[in-house]
Formats: structure tokens, sequence, C-alpha cells
């Protein structure tokens, strides 16, 4: 049994940034994740595109935490030290209804208080994105649509969070919630129990399984997954926006974007699923995103693609956010249905939700905050001069363990040690990258897989590649040779 | 500003960095140094422990490590320096390298020539585009090997192969033979790309079916791989739906092809051929920038390292004259892939070459009793009839000096000519 | 009696019917292609032989030793050369050559070290 004042239900990108703004306050904040690590759900298979906010109707809380949260996103991956580019982003027409529809969008925007918005004729916009499909009529230009690694954010989130004090469990699914007779929240997980004074649900897919259990008003969720293809770093791509296809009667489209780390990205599908935790990819999927994204882009190729992915948004049919006290059930707090712009509005909601938190349950402000740890440029990125300092300063960074993402052994065992530190092979690869690259971990995975059991204490046989029953090996030869006699 | 200068420098230790650094020095360079990433010299024979190396070099059949052991025991015979545990960072067009590693740290070092000897890397599942969940226990075949003989660890107990080529019907067995059970080797061509000799010695012998013209359709499983399914494909390699066999594994092993590994060559502006995915390069395995050679799989993927050990004596010699005077202006012969011809290296011949030059091409499909034809315009300038013509085994045409020297044109043509 | 295999000489992968005795002794073979396949007929059909190639892990190294037998062995025997593998005990250091297990199983042939292990 743990006694905390608060437990923040999911440790995404919105359960970060919540935590990481509770931090802030005198109070006992712990996270449970069901995962094995941060950003295991919606969070680290998303676009990763910070909107600018044209899209959400404006008076819903998406418009306002995106347009708020777009704002804050620069001066934040900044302070954290989050890849971030305002890459920005046209959103393509090829006819008369396009021109139409983004001529509205281009008003919602405008009323949402997105700044720099404007319409393009043909040549203006093919002037911008040379491989355009030269058949586009019109373009809406967004100046202030980012992209960012979403991932990263949410680590460096939990970082800044743990550093001022919160805790992390992982493996950690709450799945019983009640609130006792002395007003005390008991959480039962498949790993501890809690006892909290407040409970706040950012449980992602899982948030209105949860609200169900506290509150009266019962919430249907729709898991809608979304699947892509990323392609390899090229130099240069042949978009440096985010270009998105115009929503119509053909359905919302696809979008073909750069990431921060130099790859393309392409999708995603919008398929409704029963299970939440379905992140499989299918033939139709991939095919329905070739079909698409070849409109934005005739040349497309997938002979450079790196992998596929998919993930899961968590839709209300409300199509708004849920976001602050859950009716009824005093303590409990919620930010649920968040699904595309989350990853955008997170610092906005965050923000907002803690607000009234701290002022429901009476928190005094800290003093004194720890600052984010400067976190050092990553070798890959390193001039050949920061590269000598770098190995002279830690002769770990001799050793190249990735050659593809060029990640060093000083790195990944930084990786491993941060705050919320890496404790599979997906979270050194998210955090560092060892593994992202074109070959996707045949050279560097055995490598990376030594230096967490050597750095975890574990054997090799016991590292996963993303926690539960995932080992990556089954044995050792010399227990296979014995069972054979 | 440069930190050290060598005569030549080789990047890799495996079987065609050790045989260029050798055949340089009995050329009587004596400023030579190789840099190795891995620990020890050897590349990836350190880890195929299997035997059938060096047949055709030392008519004998020896393992991999045993292999790589006869090249570095030379090298040490002939005090060539070799830095392990050392990363080439980039390498510029005026062959300059920059390098790390834990004891010397960042060092840029001025070459007068460069011999790109990095090898390749195996294509992974995104390449393939295939499908389904991305859970635990898909490897490449290679990192399987890597686990099992060089690490001691069992990928797993149930086995699927995607892929007939070599490493795969190779893993085959020996995960079979370490304790696994292999259930099935699927290949989406309708011939295998390995031996025959593997087929029979690591699949047949161990009852393993191959399923030609099949593929991997889905992946299935949470945390850990729980099966997949196999279908057959058609003439254009789709799926047939209907023909979905499914597995219960906990393993999938890729061995769907290898690809060198230019990252540093494109760095250097070092021009690539589509064909081969490597360097582009002339009879003295030259590539497009002066001064920068490249041989073994980073050149173009061979199936016998008897080959690379070959084409990298090779290369090494034309370095080795490349440090002794720098040559003239050359004039060249292009070298162009025909019917049935893919990839033929060199692709440029110096019209005064001073040796007979060895064409080596992979076919395009399977020929059986044809005939690969090398013509420069109409004229045949040499004829080779084979019983078999496969995409598995790389061809081999050898064109003697006195024939290149004796060519008008400017550009020859392979093709293969079906009987 | 016949039996059909397929040669491993070389890439042409000939079909080759070989023609046995009823006490399985060698009669004569077709569809081969050359005395190469004859001979691999041959020895395939009555005396099939394999070289065995395995890693045997050792006690004080993380990596295991690559070990194979000095020649081919009968192929029937290889689970049971396995098998004698497993019991192996090796200490370091192990150079290449060196003879891991003599006579393995009665073979004649040696289980030998392909690699160094200082």
């Amino acid at each position: 049994m743990i006694s905390t004042d608060i437990l923040v239900i999911g440790a995404g990108v919105t359960g970060t940034a919540v935590a990481r703004e509770l931090s802030r306050y005198c109070a006992d904040v712990r996270v449970a994740e069901m995962g094995c690590d941060v950003a295991e759900g919606a969070t680290k298979a998303n676009s990763g595109i910070v909107h600018a906010g044209y899209d959400a109707v404006p008076g819903t809380l998406k418009a306002r935490y995106n347009v708020r949260g777009a704002e804050m996103y620069p001066e934040l991956c900044r302070e954290l030290g989050v890849p971030y580019r305002r890459a920005g982003a046209l959103v393509i027409g090829f006819d008369e209804a396009d021109r139409k529809t983004l001529g509205e969008l281009m008003q919602r925007g405008i009323t949402n208080g997105v700044k720099g918005l404007r319409m393009l004729d043909r040549s203006e916009a093919l002037a911008l994105e040379p491989s355009l499909n030269p058949a586009v009529t019109c373009a809406l230009d967004v100046p202030t649509s980012g992209i960012v690694s979403p991932y990263e954010m949410a680590f460096a989130l939990a970082d800044d969070a743990a550093l001022n004090g919160v805790h992390f469990d992982f493996d950690a699914k709450v799945c019983r919630l009640s609130r006792a007779e002395d007003g005390l929240w008991h959480v039962l997980s498949d790993r501890e129990e809690y006892v909290c004074r407040a409970i706040v649900n950012c449980a992602g897919s899982f948030g209105a399984e949860l609200h169900n259990m506290i509150c009266d008003e019962k919430l249907q969720m729709i898991h809608r997954r979304g699947q892509y293809y990323l392609l390899d770093r090229a130099n240069p791509q042949p978009f440096s926006r985010t270009i998105f296809q115009c929503p119509s009667v053909m359905g919302k489209g696809v979008l073909v974007s750069p990431t921060v780390h130099g790859n393309l990205l392409l999708g995603p599908t919008a398929e409704d699923i029963d299970d939440p935790l379905d992140t499989a990819t299918t033939a139709d999927g991939l095919a329905n995103i070739l079909e698409k994204a070849t409109r934005t882009w005739p040349k497309l190729s997938t002979r450079t693609n790196i992998t596929n992915f998919s993930g899961i948004r968590a839709h209300l049919p409300g199509d708004d956010f849920i976001v602050g006290p859950v009716a009824g059930a005093a303590g409990a707090f919620e930010a649920i249905g968040i699904e595309s712009p989350g990853l955008s509005s997170a610092p906005a909601l965050a923000e907002d939700l803690v607000r009234k938190i701290a002022e429901a349950m009476h928190l005094q402000k800290k003093k004194e905050v720890v600052p984010c740890p400067h976190r050092p440029k990553p070798f890959n990125e390193m001039s050949d001069g920061e590269r000598e300092a770098a190995v002279r300063e830690d002769p770990m960074n001799g050793t190249v363990i990735c050659r593809c993402e060029v990640v060093t052994e000083a790195e990944i065992r930084r990786a491993i040690r941060r705050p919320v530190g890496a404790r599979t092979v997906d979270g050194v690869k998210r955090r560092t990258r060892a593994g992202m690259g074109r070959c996707q971990g045949g050279f560097c995975m055995p490598r990376v897989a030594a230096i967490i059991a050597e750095e975890t204490g574990c054997s090799l046989a016991e590292v996963t590649k993303n926690g539960g029953a995932s080992r990556l090996l089954s044995g050792t030869v010399a227990n296979y040779l014995k069972e054979g006699e | 500003m440069a930190d050290m200068q060598v005569d030549i420098l080789i990047i890799g230790a495996g079987p065609a960095g050790l045989a260029a650094a050798i055949a340089a020095r009995e050329d009587g360079i004596e400023s030579i140094l190789v840099l190795e990433r891995e620990k020890e010299p050897g590349g990836i024979l350190r880890q195929c422990i299997h035997n059938g190396f060096g047949l055709h070099r030392f008519e004998e059949e020896l393992t991999g490590p045993e292999y790589a052991l006869r090249d570095i025991c030379r090298a040490r015979e002939l005090d060539i320096e070799i830095q392990c545990g050392t990363t080439v960072l980039s390498v510029s067009p005026d062959r300059v390298v920059t390098c790390v590693s834990p004891e010397t740290g960042f060092r840029r070092i001025q070459a007068k020539a460069v011999i790109l000897a990095m090898g390749c890397r195996e294509r992974p599942r995104g390449a393939l585009c295939t499908p389904g969940t991305r859970c635990a226990g898909i490897y490449s075949a290679g990192t399987a090997q890597r686990f099992v003989n060089l690490e001691g660890f069992m990928p797993g107990r149930r086995v699927v192969i995607l892929g007939s080529g070599d490493i795969g019907l190779i893993m085959a067995r020996r995960m079979t033979l370490q304790g696994a059970k292999v259930l099935a080797c699927v290949e989406i061509m309708p011939y295998s790309s390995g031996l025959n000799r593997n087929i029979v010695q690591c699949l047949q012998d161990y009852d393993i079916p191959l399923y030609l013209s099949h593929t991997v359709t889905d992946i299935r499983g949470k945390e850990r791989l729980e099966g997949v399914t196999v279908s057959r494909v058609d003439d254009r390699r789709n799926p047939v739906p209907g023909t979905e066999i499914d597995f219960e594994c906990d393993t999938l092993l890729l061995s769907c092809g290898l690809i060198p590994e230019n990252e540093l060559s494109l760095g250097a502006g070092v021009q690539l051929s589509p064909a081969t995915s490597g360097a582009i390069v002339n009879d003295s395995f030259e590539t497009s920038v002066p001064g920068i050679f490249a041989c073994g799989n980073v050149l173009h993927v061979h199936d016998l390292v008897d080959h690379v050990s070959n084409e990298s004596f090779r290369a090494g010699h034309a370095a080795a004259a490349f440090v002794r005077s720098v040559p003239g202006e050359a004039s060249f012969i292009s070298v162009e892939d025909g019917d049935g011809v893919r990839g033929t290296v060199p692709q440029k011949i110096r019209r005064n070459a001073d040796a007979n030059v060895s064409l080596m091409f992979r076919p395009a499909a399977v020929y059986r009793n044809s005939t690969a034809v090398v013509s420069c315009g109409d004229r045949v300038i040499m004829k080779k009839k084979a019983m078999i013509y496969t995409p598995g085994e790389m061809a081999v045409l050898e064109l003697k000096k006195e024939q290149i020297q004796s060519m008008e044109g400017d550009s020859i043509t392979v093709r293969i000519e079906r009987s | 009696m016949e039996q059909v295999i397929t040669c491993i000489n070389c890439p042409v992968g000939c079909r080759m019917t070989v023609h046995l005795s009823d006490a399985g002794e060698f009669l004569s073979v077709t569809g081969n292609t050359c005395p190469r396949g004859a001979r691999y007929a041959r020895q395939e059909c009555t005396m099939p032989e394999r070289m065995i190639t395995a890693v045997i892990p050792v006690e004080g190294s993380a990596c295991p030793l690559s070990v194979k037998t000095a020649t081919p062995v009968p192929k029937k025997m290889i689970r049971d050369v396995m098998a004698a593998l497993s019991s192996v005990r090796v200490s370091l250091p192990v150079s290449a050559g060196d003879v891991i297990l003599h006579d393995v199983l009665g073979t004649g042939s040696d289980i030998i070290a392909t690699r160094n292990l200082p």
C-alpha cells in the first residue's frame, strides 16, 4: 500500500505534462503507467505534428488548448532539450470544392487566433514544395505548424517531473478505483495498491474505462487506429513542410511530413478497431496509405522504407477533449478523449488542468524548482570539433554502437541513467535513436542489449524489447544443448 | 589540419580489407592503416562458423573463423597495423578520414589512397513492408547468427525463416543443431537464391520444408512473436487469398538480401550504381573519386568469400600503384548491362588496361544452357556458354588485356543469350 | 531400388536417379552431367557424410567456442555428435586447431577448435 497525495494514471505526453505541472506544487505525486516505459501508448505512434490550430472548431477545448499549446511548444522544447522545428505546413486542394473547404479552414484558423495563414495558388504552392503533385490547384499555407518528436517530449517531461519529486511506477495497470468513506481514493493496480487524495485520469485509450468506474455519465470510447510508413533520412527530403490533404467527401486524407530527425512520415489511416492494444499494421491499411499519399507525392517510392507502425487514437463521439474534475467524484480529475491535436495541446491542457487541481486541493507552489538538466547535443549532430571534445571528455563517446544513426556507448549509458531511464531496447531506441535507422538494429541491437544487461544488472536473456514477455532471447546455447540430450 | 598521414587507409578489417592490405604491403607500401569498428578483425566471417569457405583460394574447406585467421596471421606477419574498436565517421573527397575510438579519441587522417571495405548489411523487415505487429522475436538472420555463434544465446525455440538466401539456410541448420525447431523456410521467388548444397544439407537433412513462391503476410504477437501467416504469391509476387498457412512460432528470421553499406562512400561523393548499390568502379576498383577504391561486399554483394579476397587483392595492388604514381588522364570503355544481366562490375575499363579484367555480374533470372556474350557494337568479343546462369551465383567473365586493348568503341555490353 | 537426389556440386543442381540393389549397394546413376555428380551420388546413397560445425560454451568465456569435425562423419550420427558435444568441458585458453574431443563416438574424427579464445 502506497500513500500519496496525487496519483496520475498514465505516462503518455498528457500524463507526463500533468505530472510535471503538479511537481511545481507541494504535494506527493506518483504516476502509475500500465506500460513498461513512458510514452507507450498513442504518444509513441502518431504524426508528431504541433498543429497550428486552424482545424479545431472554435470554442472547443481542442481549439483552446491547441492554439495555446502550439504557442508554448518552441520555448518548452528549448527548455527541455527536445527536438522541435517550425517546419510549416500546406493543406493542399485539387478542385473548387477543396478551395472552398480551405477557405473555411482559414476562417476557422483566424477565429482561433492562428497567425500567418494565407491561401496560395498552384504556382505559389509548387514554388514552395516542388515535389507536390502538379495537379494541385490551391493550398492553405500554415507557417506556424511545427514538428516534434512526441516520445522524446514525454521522456523530457517525465525526467523533469522526476527531478522535481514525482515517482513513476511502470507495469502498473489500474484495475479498480474506489472512494472510501474517509474521502481517500483507493487505487488497485496489478502491481501496487495506492491510497491518495486525488487521482488524475490521463489513461489514453483506457480513459473512458476508468471514467466509467467512478462516474454515472458513461462514455464510450472509439479506438481509432492509424498506420504509418517511415522512410529513411534523405538530404534533401522531397518536402520541407508537412503536407496535409484537404478533408473532402473522399475522407480526411493522409499527410506526408518530414520528421525532426530527417525522416519522412506517411499516414495515418483511420480504422475503428475493438482492441485498444492492437497496434498491428495490415496489408490493406498500408496499401491505402500509398494510394492516398501518391496524390500528394506522385513520385512516392517505398524503396527507402525503414518501418511501418500504427498507433491508436482515443476518440470520443463528442469529438472534443473532456478535461477537468469528474462529475460526482470529488478528488477525481480527468483528461480523456485526447486524440489529435492532443500532442499539440498537452502543455496547455496540463497547465489548465493542474491549475484546477491546485485550486480544488489548495496546493501551495514550491519555492524552488529543480531546473531541467542540460541535455548534450546528440553525437550525430555534432561538428568535428564538438565530437573531438566529447570523446576527450568521455572516452565512451569513442565507441559508436549504432552505425546508422551514429549513437555512442556514452549516449546509450546516459539514456539508461536518465531520471526516468530506459530499461528496454525500445526504450534506448526512442531516447537515443540507436536502432531507429536503416538497418533497424540489425547490428547494434545485441550490443545495446548487452549494455542494458550490464547497467541494470540482469542477464542478457532477461533483456526485453519492450517489457512484459518481449524477451529478446530464449536461453543459452549451453542449456539448449543439454536439453537436446 | 590532419592529425596523421598514411599512404593507404583501409576501412574495415573483414576479408576485403585484410586482402587489400596484404596486397598493398606485398607491393611495398610501408604506411598502411586498417580501421575496424569491431573489437577484433575478421568481419562477418567471425560469426560464420560453418564450413565451405576457401575451396577456390586455399583448395580446402575452412570455416569462417579459420578463413579469417589465415588473413589475420598473414597481416600480422607483414606487420600491418589494424586498429580495432575504431569507427570511421566520414571520408572527404580529398581523402581526409575522421574516426573515433576510446583509446585514440577523435582523429583526422590524411590518406593518399582510401580503400572502402565496409561490407554490407541485411535488409530489415521495413524494406519488405510486411504487415503485422512489432513484437520481439523478429531478427535478421545475421543478427541471430551473432547471438548464437558469438554471444552463446538462442533467439528462440520455434522458428520460421523468410528468405532462402544462404545465410537463412545456414541459420536453419544452426538453430536446429543447437536445439531449436525450424518449421519452415519461405521464399517469395519460385527458386532459392541459396546454393544447392545448402538446400540439401541445411534443409533437407533436417526435413525442413521449403515453400517457394510463398511469403509471410502477417505477423502476430503482442509482446513476443506468437505466429506468422504464410501465403502463396502469384507471378507478380502478390499474395493469393485462400492460400494462407499459419505457423505457431516465437522467432522469425529474415534472410531477404544484403545491401552494400555505402553511407561513408556517399559522404565522399562516390557515385553509386543503382544496380549493385555499390560504387561505380573501373577495372582497378577505383571509384568516381580519384584515389578512393572499393572492394568486397561494399562494392557488390558476393556469394563466395574467395571472390571477395581475389577482388580485394586487385584493389590493394591498384591502390598501391596509385600511391606510387598518380596516373595521368585515362580513357575508358564503359560496361553496360544487357539482356539478362544485372550489376556488372567494373562499370568502366581503362582502354590501356595493364592486366586481364574479370567482369562480374548477376544473372537476372535462371538461364539454362545459355551463353553470356560480351559485345562491342555488332562485334562479339567473347562468349561463355554454361549449363546454368542463376541469380544465386555471381557470373565471372575474364577479358584478356589484349582483347581490351583492341576494342574500338566507347562501350561494351554484357548479355545472356538463351540457346 | 531407386533414389532421386539433387546434386550439390554446382548451381546446375542435376536431379539424379540412383539405382541400388536390395541390399543397398550402389548399381548405377542417371541424370548426372559430370563425373563429380556420379561420385557424389554413390557416396550420398551408400554412405552419406557431413562435416559438423557447432558452438559450445566455455567456462569463463562470454563467447562460445566454435568447433568442427576434422573430417566428415556419417550423416546419421549428427544428432549423436551434437549430444556428445553437450558434455564437453573446455577450459581457456583455446587455439584454433586444438583437439577438443578425440575420435568422437568412434567415428575416427576429432572435434577441433576453429577459433582462438585467449
